[in-house]
């Protein structure tokens, strides 16, 4: 049993007893490890900890958290975990999802999420494949990946999860990256402490059915040009030597190098993560290769009320307002006669 | 206030009132406050509103018109009548689609200003319909309602719409008189809802009222007046309900007993959303309401909310109980508590939405993947909607399992007189709560030696944390497994779980002796007219008994022998036989007649008398 009086939870509190079946190599098992080491850090008691998740090798994610956990069913966990966290507001609600579950099957309650904004983290495990199923393709793949039921070639123009994020008005987007440990953790960290609906994109390798569909993205030779990690605050740099930057031209993200044509710090554009227009969080959420970097870290993380304040506040409201203060009296209310 | 009478006065047993109208004429205002008064009197009654199915149909057509059934009587009543004895007809409109539902030789008020040509015309008459020769079977009463309404209120200082929105109070005035009721109880209601913002409007209302009771005492067309004496009812304080309410509270009444929170998570559906509406009143009485993206979701988050050891609670119609079965599925594996509403409607499909029908029985019962059993119960009466809905959560809590009670669209809107229980007498609920224990691992999977149900451990609660979900799960520890015998042996316990629910729930009742020559089987919303009939024919000498199950899976215990005290058994039902197969499935050594009916309407007493008379 754990309490406030008991020594600080390790990330071995929060290892279940079941053997973890995915495949050698798979992303997930770092994306586990750095949940597991990101959870002592959020100061929560183990027992108010709560993972749900859907279907795909994702969703196997709860059985290995020793949380309480919930593996329902396809699509459905953002639905499921609403109920869980309006009806008990003091539980911290993971929803575990993958590309397939989220996207394509549970589109719908994606995005009512998002809209909602309900006060739960959602950790979105892109992998742009059907991993479970064996091999078909996802609504994130890439135009022309060739798989199991595409053997010409995907011809589905993909989902981007930030734009839907930014279209259904969602206040907390991050994106971060199988093979890098430290950025997940503090992304976690942070998506934890951020009110309302924390949604964060983990582009993760499937070793099996789409291998590599990152390496662009992560290869140590090219990750400094291919990566930004934005922080609020700080000025849009990257490259190994932080000598690119990102500014606005027009309405288009442009790549610069300092000192070449006059560019100077200056010109770079400071990241304000904060800013409630999502315009620029959504050109920085655009971006691809080759032309531009993959923007990671926290690009929106702004302030709104949770739906959980919303209905808490409707609750309180007519508290005040009632007439009748409990059943007995709302019966015997209105029109009665007396036989 | 009420003038005195002049005229004759005839007693009868029970009658059947219609108001129609055009859907602005406030039909339905006017029927309601036809049988408050009624119910102060001290009469039994039923109700039941027809609403058009177009939101706004063209003024004066049929397709607009908006009518309001009550059957009061001296004796019991359980149904809001076969056909009227009296027709209030606003327009041409009203008479046209309304004459169906009137017996021959009924009353037929008609407001003689709305039948000229042109009224005519848009109800698609040919012609004058009075002149018609099919009316020399009715006794037409020609009540100039909108002149006297007019002239009535004349001096209200009302716009002409506000004056003709009188219309339906003469209409009531002239209906109080020939019923001989007062007419104090609307003036009050009139002056409650129109007295502090608009008193003009309350007294031209109030004006035409009595223009209309003044009229019936001094026109000759009307030559005697009726009197329907009080019922003999069980003394107790009563108020009218109607079944979308009745359920609302039934469940709020049961989240009061535990303590807990309600969590209704709806998608708008007819003929349920009702529930949706009446709840989503009472958030301080800690019920929280989704309106959901979908049926899908509406029964996630509740499952989620059960999940987190409140009380989920989901409802729709069959369409959207189709699309949440899979869900419904989940909980079942993962055996948490549910409750699903199922309003019935006219199906399949998106069929027959604002009619009722009874073919949902199969979908409850087996309608979801794999080896799924759930508790299935249904309610026979507006009223008995509250008690079903409260047991239902009492199953669904202390069997830590989902269970769908059939209402239907009849039942939902139709409403009726309600003794107001003692909340406090109604049985307590025990949720199963899991107690964490020092040095021990939680077990999810333990199981009550009696009821077979696994304990509730809820999240927030330390020591107890565990995963549970859709796949299938150890026995005792929940963790996933792939063991062919453990597979089968989950499967049976989960069948024997709910098999157990029959020594939880009340032996099946018989109206009538408990053995004979004919059983009259019927579950649901059905109980009125087979009542009505059952008591009918006993009364007339015949040796008929009615059994109306409410406990629908697991059958109530002793439903064998209930079968078997009979020469024949006729099952009637609103469908083509799902519950007489169910019954042969189950009790084979029966033979079963069957009594369908698959219209969109609720059976007519009539219908099921002849029936009956078939067989005995």
């Amino acid at each position: 049993m754990s309490s406030n009086s008991n020594p600080p939870l390790t990330r071995k509190d929060f290892t279940s007893d079941q053997t973890v079946r995915w495949c050698p190599g798979c992303g997930d098992y770092a994306i586990l490890a750095a949940i597991q080491g990101a959870m002592p850090q959020l100061g929560l008691k183990k027992e108010d900890i709560v993972f749900i998740s859907g279907i795909g090798c994702s969703s196997r994610f709860p059985y290995y958290m020793d949380t309480y956990g919930f593996h329902t069913i396809h699509g459905r966990a953002p639905a499921l975990a609403t109920g869980t966290k309006l009806s008990n507001p003091e539980l911290d609600v993971w929803v575990v999802t993958g590309d397939g579950d989220a996207l394509a099957i549970g589109g719908n309650h994606f995005i009512h999420l998002l809209r909602r904004n309900v006060d739960l983290n959602v950790l979105l495990f892109n992998n742009e494949i059907y991993g479970l199923t064996k091999g078909q393709s996802s609504p994130t793949s890439q135009p022309g990946l060739v798989t199991k039921s595409t053997p010409l070639g995907v011809i589905d123009r993909p989902f981007s999860p930030g734009q839907l994020a930014m279209g259904a008005g969602g206040t907390f987007f991050a994106r971060t990256i199988d093979t890098n440990p430290k950025l997940m953790t503090q992304i976690f960290v942070e998506s934890s402490r951020h009110r309302g609906t924390s949604l964060i994109e983990i582009l993760q390798n499937c070793v099996i059915f789409n291998d590599k569909v990152f390496e662009d993205v992560t290869q140590k030779e090219t990750q400094d040009d291919h990566q930004i990690h934005l922080e609020h605050g700080k000025p849009m740099l990257f490259g190994k030597d932080k000598e690119k930057g990102l500014i606005l031209k027009g309405f288009k993200l442009e790549v610069v190098t300092l000192g070449e044509n006059g560019v100077e710090e200056k010109d770079i554009l400071v990241h304000d993560a904060h800013e409630q227009d999502p315009s620029l969080h959504t050109l920085l959420i655009n971006m691809t290769l080759p032309t531009h970097p993959v923007a990671l870290g926290i690009i929106r993380d702004v302030e709104a009320p949770t739906y959980g304040d919303l209905v808490k506040a409707q609750k309180a409201d007519s508290q005040r307002k009632a007439k009748v203060k409990s059943m007995q009296e709302l019966i015997e209310s209105g029109h009665t006669w007396i036989v | 206030m009420t003038p005195t009478q002049n005229k004759p006065s005839a007693t009868l047993e029970k009658v059947v009132i219609r108001f129609a109208g055009d859907s602005g004429d406030g039909m339905q205002f006017t029927g309601s406050q036809f049988a408050f008064t009624s119910a102060l009197v001290g009469n039994d009654l039923a109700t039941f509103p027809d609403f058009p199915a177009e939101i706004r149909a063209p003024k004066g057509t049929t397709g607009g018109v908006s009518g309001f059934q009550i059957q009061i009587g001296t004796v019991e009543i359980y149904t809001p009548g076969d056909a009227a004895d009296v027709l209030v007809a606003m327009n041409p409109a009203a008479l046209k689609s309304n004459l169906k539902f009137v017996k021959p030789g009924a009353n037929l008020i008609i407001d003689i200003d709305a039948f000229d040509k042109r009224g005519a015309k848009k109800a698609g008459y040919e012609g004058d319909p009075l002149e018609n020769p099919k009316m020399e079977a009715y006794h037409i009463i020609q009540a100039p309602i909108t002149s006297l309404t007019k002239k009535a209120v004349a001096d209200s200082g009302l716009d002409t719409k506000s004056q003709m929105q009188c219309r339906n109070m003469f209409a009531l005035g002239l209906v109080y008189w020939l019923f001989e009721r007062s007419v104090d109880q609307t003036i009050k209601e009139l002056n409650q809802k129109f007295g502090k913002k608009a008193p003009a409007v309350a007294q031209a209302n109030t004006d035409a009222l009595m223009a209309g009771y003044n009229f019936g005492l001094t026109v000759e067309a009307l030559p005697s007046t009726y009197k329907v004496p009080p019922a003999k009812k069980a003394s107790g304080t009563y108020r009218h309900i109607s079944g979308n309410v009745a359920t609302a509270w039934g469940l709020m009444a049961a989240r009061e007993k535990i303590g807990n929170i309600l969590f209704y998570g709806s998608y708008p559906i007819t003929p349920a959303s009702d529930i949706l509406h009446e709840l989503s009143k009472h958030k301080h009485l800690d019920v929280i309401t989704l309106q959901a993206e979908d049926e899908i979701a509406a029964v996630c988050s509740a499952i989620g909310a059960s999940y987190a050891g409140q009380i989920g609670v989901t409802a729709s119609s069959g369409p959207g109980i189709a699309l949440k079965g899979e869900a419904i599925g989940l909980a079942m594996m993962a055996e948490l508590p549910l409750v699903i509403l199922n309003v019935q409607r006219g199906g399949p499909s998106t069929g027959l939405p604002t009619k009722t029908e009874q073919s949902d029985l199969n979908l409850a019962i087996k309608g979801r993947n794999g080896e799924s059993p759930i508790i299935v119960l249904s309610a026979s009466t507006p009223s008995q909607c509250f008690e079903m809905a409260y047991r239902a959560v009492k199953l669904a809590v202390e069997h830590m399992t989902p269970v769908m009670l059939l209402t239907d669209g009849y039942l939902a809107n139709g409403s009726e007189p309600w003794k107001i229980p003692d909340l406090g007498a109604l049985p307590p609920i025990q949720q199963p709560l899991a107690v964490a224990k020092e040095g021990e691992t939680f077990l999810p999977y333990l199981r009550d030696p009696e009821k077979l149900s696994r304990f509730m451990a809820v999240p927030g609660t330390p020591g107890l944390e565990h995963r549970i979900g859709g796949l299938e799960k150890q026995d005792q520890t929940g963790n996933v497994s792939y063991d062919p015998a453990n597979h089968e042996f989950m499967v049976k316990i989960r069948a024997e779980k709910i098999a157990r629910v029959a020594n939880y729930v009340p032996e099946q009742a018989i109206f009538g002796p408990k053995e004979g020559e004919l059983l009259v089987v019927g579950w649901g919303g059905t109980f009125g007219a087979l009542r009505t009939a059952v008591k009918e024919l006993r009364d007339e000498g015949h040796n008929v008994s009615l059994a109306q199950f409410n406990y629908l899976s697991p059958l109530p215990k002793n439903t064998a022998e209930v079968l078997g005290n009979f020469k024949h058994r006729l099952v009637c039902e609103l469908n083509l036989g799902q519950f007489a197969n169910y019954l042969r499935e189950q009790f084979p050594q029966y033979t079963y007649e069957q009594y369908n009916k698959v219209q969109g309407l609720p059976f007519t007493i009539q219908e099921i008398k002849e029936e009956i008379l078939k067989h005995v």
